[in-house]
């Protein structure tokens, strides 16, 4: 009996009346689980098909990009696809000295291997392109050599030496022999402003070429104080409006939300306009005779520039957590403490305070997160030091077409900010975050 | 316990009037007096000024006009945080990011008290409320007796002189409602403290207070304990209010020393106690509490007499209503034990009905 009863609870239904051993059916005859699995599919073809068009959307143009972006930043065909014969001569090559002769002769086989030009080409330009990442000159005596191989004859390694000096020098076979795997992690060595020393060991660049641990560094510390400045500015308006009645309360939120509706662009132009040297502020201090014409104050084209316009730009995200957050918190609470004894600061801080951090959090952690990615504002207004390392691999995307580097540093922002909301949920907890 | 009527008491209002637009007084010359360790209620309908009056004692509202006083001393320009009133608010207002023991510690702390007798003052007012063991607790884990008995207990921890409740019983169901009202009710006879407390449930005013004001369109229409209250209204208003209450309509004619005589508008004429008519001639309304008419052959002794038809019966359990046609009033309600005699009656009987002068009061026109 008890089983029969399990079985009612489970299935319920019209069949569940007639109890008993015997099979449950539906009023018309269908066998009550395959009733209840057919219900269940469509039910489950209708999420699909509602969830469905945006999962497709966010794999195409977002999962699939980025594990896309991840594989670029180790992944590392070039020499393994052109100079197979050489990579297997090297092994036993002790790294020291020049190779001997037979890797010479493995290295002419694999470069006269396509006689047909433009196959040739195909490999052989990718490869000088990916051993230029590691020492300079190595793309012209890639090339160089590939135009003259067809006519290189024994002994090669006299010939190689001739066509180019670079192949007379063991840093460029080393760098064939590091890197001659399908997966490398040269790209994050550099990016951590480190390189591969003769003995194969990680360390550090010279001064004058360590450029993105401190990029990485000024744009965690540009953020800080981007998400500070809003905080700021935002929360005192924040609240302003959460005690204002509703009608003025949207007015004053229209003037915060006036950034999002104002082109990124036509803002920035604003902010040129404003703030550069000959510009509104300068000469409005300069008319004022405040400061004297020569000494003009630079506020854009440099960090100053950054800071300012993010900070604009970025407010509302600030504000609109923050004020949803205030709005519902009842002025009970204040009035409470108050009636306590508490005088109006205490009251402020020990009761009304502690109950905006969710909205401080996710203010937070918005505006923290969007400033770290942040890349038109500091290209157009930041100079030289106000960039960021979003321009950083914007460079290097564009102008220098090392992706397998842009992809690195890509990388290793995803994962320090992955990393820092990891840090944020443990320390606050992501739940307790108030979106709007 | 106190009376009202002395001029010094420990809380004053004083001619005090209040309009938020500046164009309706929402109250209108407030008078009220209310003596140490008195428990005093503010009776009303909704929007009849009653939390307004509560906030201008606590001070999170200013007075647009006249003075309040707290213990000989005006206090219109001490701020809230000064005054040392404890209050409990309809929804408890407990600080939810605390718990309860730091929600109740918090007022200890601000007045700079230690720790150890912080947590002793804590721990007694928690096992007061009976609520020793739900000190680790966060708020929004109680049930709403409980928070309630947590926010009583915060008002009451720093030891105040003066507790105001507005509606703090609001949020409770019935049950609940009455046990909580004689749970605050005995911690009032224990502490002695003074308690402003607001309602607009007038059984809940009747049981607990000593001292009712019924607030109506910011004006006290009566203050006074609540038996007076209930067995001699002072105006229409009050009688309507408090209560189930008869009325008939109609004008003075003639007075006699405390009776006088009124020609109702259908012509019947009734002996009632004259207690708020400025005289012969003018138009009053007659209030008549139901159980103090009688039905059938004991109404032949009174000095009032009327033969009635029997409209409507509601079972009640314990008794009957018996809604009547009056003296032309359709509406009249006669309260009927449920004996044998009130279930014998039928609808379209018809049935004498009386009632003594001392129990129809003749009051303002309403
Ligand atoms: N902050 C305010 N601004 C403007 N008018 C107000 C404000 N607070 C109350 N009022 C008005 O004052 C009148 C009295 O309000 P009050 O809150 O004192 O009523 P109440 O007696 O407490 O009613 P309830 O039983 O519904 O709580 C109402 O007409 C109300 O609309
Ligand atoms: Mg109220």
């Amino acid at each position: 009996m008890a089983q029969a009863d399990a079985t009612l609870m489970d299935t319920g239904g019209p069949a569940a009346k007639r109890g008993g051993t015997e099979k449950l059916v539906t009023a018309d005859g269908v066998p009550l689980k395959r009733a209840l699995e057919r219900a269940q599919r469509r039910r489950k073809l209708v999420a699909l098909g509602l969830v469905g068009p945006l999962l497709l959307f966010i794999l195409t143009v977002f999962v699939f990009p980025i594990a896309q972006m991840m594989w670029l930043s180790v992944s590392n065909p070039q020499v393994v696809n052109a100079l197979p014969r050489t990579l297997e001569a090297l092994q036993d090559w002790d790294g020291r000295d020049l190779p001997p002769e037979p890797v010479y002769a493995a290295l002419h086989a694999d470069m006269v291997e396509d006689l047909e030009r433009e196959r040739r080409d195909r490999l052989t330009g990718p490869l000088g392109i990916r051993l230029n990442y590691e020492i300079s000159a190595a793309r012209s005596a890639i090339s160089r050599t590939a135009r003259q191989v067809d006519s290189f004859e024994a002994p090669f390694k006299d010939a190689f030496m001739d066509a180019h000096r670079l192949w007379g020098q063991p840093e460029l076979w080393r760098v064939i022999k590091r890197e001659g795997r399908p997966l490398t992690t040269s790209y994050y060595v550099a990016a951590l402003d480190r390189e591969f020393d003769e003995f194969g060991n990680i360390v550090q660049r010279d001064e004058n070429r360590r450029i993105y641990v401190s990029l990485f560094g000024r744009t965690l510390m540009l953020s800080v104080i981007i998400t500070a400045m809003t905080f700021l500015l935002g929360f005192p308006i924040a609240y302003y409006m959460s005690i204002l009645p509703m009608r003025h309360a949207n007015l004053l939120m229209i003037c915060v939300l006036l950034p999002f509706w104002t082109s990124l662009l036509v803002r920035t132009s604003a902010w040129i306009v404003l703030l550069q040297q000959q510009g509104v502020i300068n000469s409005g201090l300069v008319g004022l005779g405040i400061i004297d014409d020569a000494n003009r104050i630079s506020m854009i084209y440099n960090m100053t520039g950054t800071i300012i316009a993010m900070t604009h730009i970025l407010l509302p995200f600030m504000v609109l957590p923050l004020y949803s957050v205030m709005r519902t918190i009842p002025p009970s609470y204040m009035r409470a403490a108050k009636s306590l004894g508490a005088t109006p600061s205490t009251a402020f801080r020990r009761v009304y305070f502690p109950q905006t951090l969710p909205g401080i959090g996710a203010g937070g952690v918005l505006v923290f997160i969007i400033s770290i990615g942040y890349y038109i504002t500091p290209a157009l207004v930041g100079g030289q030091s106000g960039r960021m390392i979003s321009n950083e691999i914007a460079r290097h995307i564009q102008q220098s077409l090392n992706w397998g580097l842009a992809a690195a540093l890509g990388t290793m922002l995803l994962v320090g900010v992955l990393a820092l909301y990891w840090l944020y949920n443990r320390l606050v907890g992501a739940d307790s975050l108030k979106l709007g | 316990m106190g009376n009202a009527s002395t001029s010094d008491g420990f809380v004053a209002f004083d001619r005090v009037q209040k309009s938020y637009d500046g164009e309706t007084l929402v109250v209108k010359d407030l008078n009220l007096s209310i003596a140490k360790g008195e428990f005093m209620t503010m009776l009303g309908p909704s929007g009849s000024g009653k939390t307004t009056c509560l906030m201008m004692l606590a001070g999170f509202e200013t007075a647009t006009s006249g003075e309040i006083s707290l213990d000989g001393r005006p206090i219109n320009s001490v701020p809230p945080h000064k005054r040392g009133i404890g209050m409990v608010f309809q929804n408890y207002a407990l600080f939810p990011h605390m718990t309860v023991g730091e929600n109740l510690s918090f007022p200890l702390e601000v007045r700079g008290m230690g720790k150890s007798e912080r947590e002793k003052k804590v721990k007694r007012a928690l096992d007061m409320v009976q609520m020793g063991k739900f000190a680790g607790r966060r708020p929004a884990q109680l049930s709403g007796g409980q928070q309630q008995r947590i926010a009583l207990a915060r008002s009451l921890v720093f030891e105040p002189d003066l507790v105001l409740m507005d509606e703090p019983l609001g949020a409770l169901d019935k049950n609940l409602r009455e046990r909580m009202q004689y749970e605050i009710k005995h911690i009032h006879n224990n502490l002695g403290v003074t308690v402003v407390y607001v309602t607009h449930d007038q059984t809940e005013a009747l049981t607990m207070s000593d001292n009712v004001a019924v607030f109506d369109d910011g004006i006290i229409q009566q203050l006074a304990p609540p038996d007076v209250l209930y067995e001699k209204p002072d105006n229409a208003f009050v009688a309507a209010f408090i209560g189930e209450n008869n009325t008939l309509r109609g004008k003075v004619d003639g007075v006699n020393g405390t009776t006088c005589t009124v020609r109702l508008d259908d012509g019947s004429e009734v002996k009632a106690l004259k207690v708020n008519v400025a005289g012969d001639g003018v138009r009053t309304t007659l209030s008549l509490r139901p159980e103090r008419v009688v039905l059938g052959e004991e109404a032949a002794s009174m000095p009032n007499r009327f033969e009635a038809e029997v409209l409507e019966l509601i079972y009640l359990g314990d008794h009957i209503r018996v809604r009547m046609n009056v003296c032309g009033d359709d509406e009249f309600i006669v309260k009927v034990p449920n004996n044998k005699g009130g279930r014998d009656m039928k609808v379209g009987q018809k049935a004498p009905v009386g009632w003594a002068i001392e129990d129809c009061r003749a009051l303002d026109p309403s």
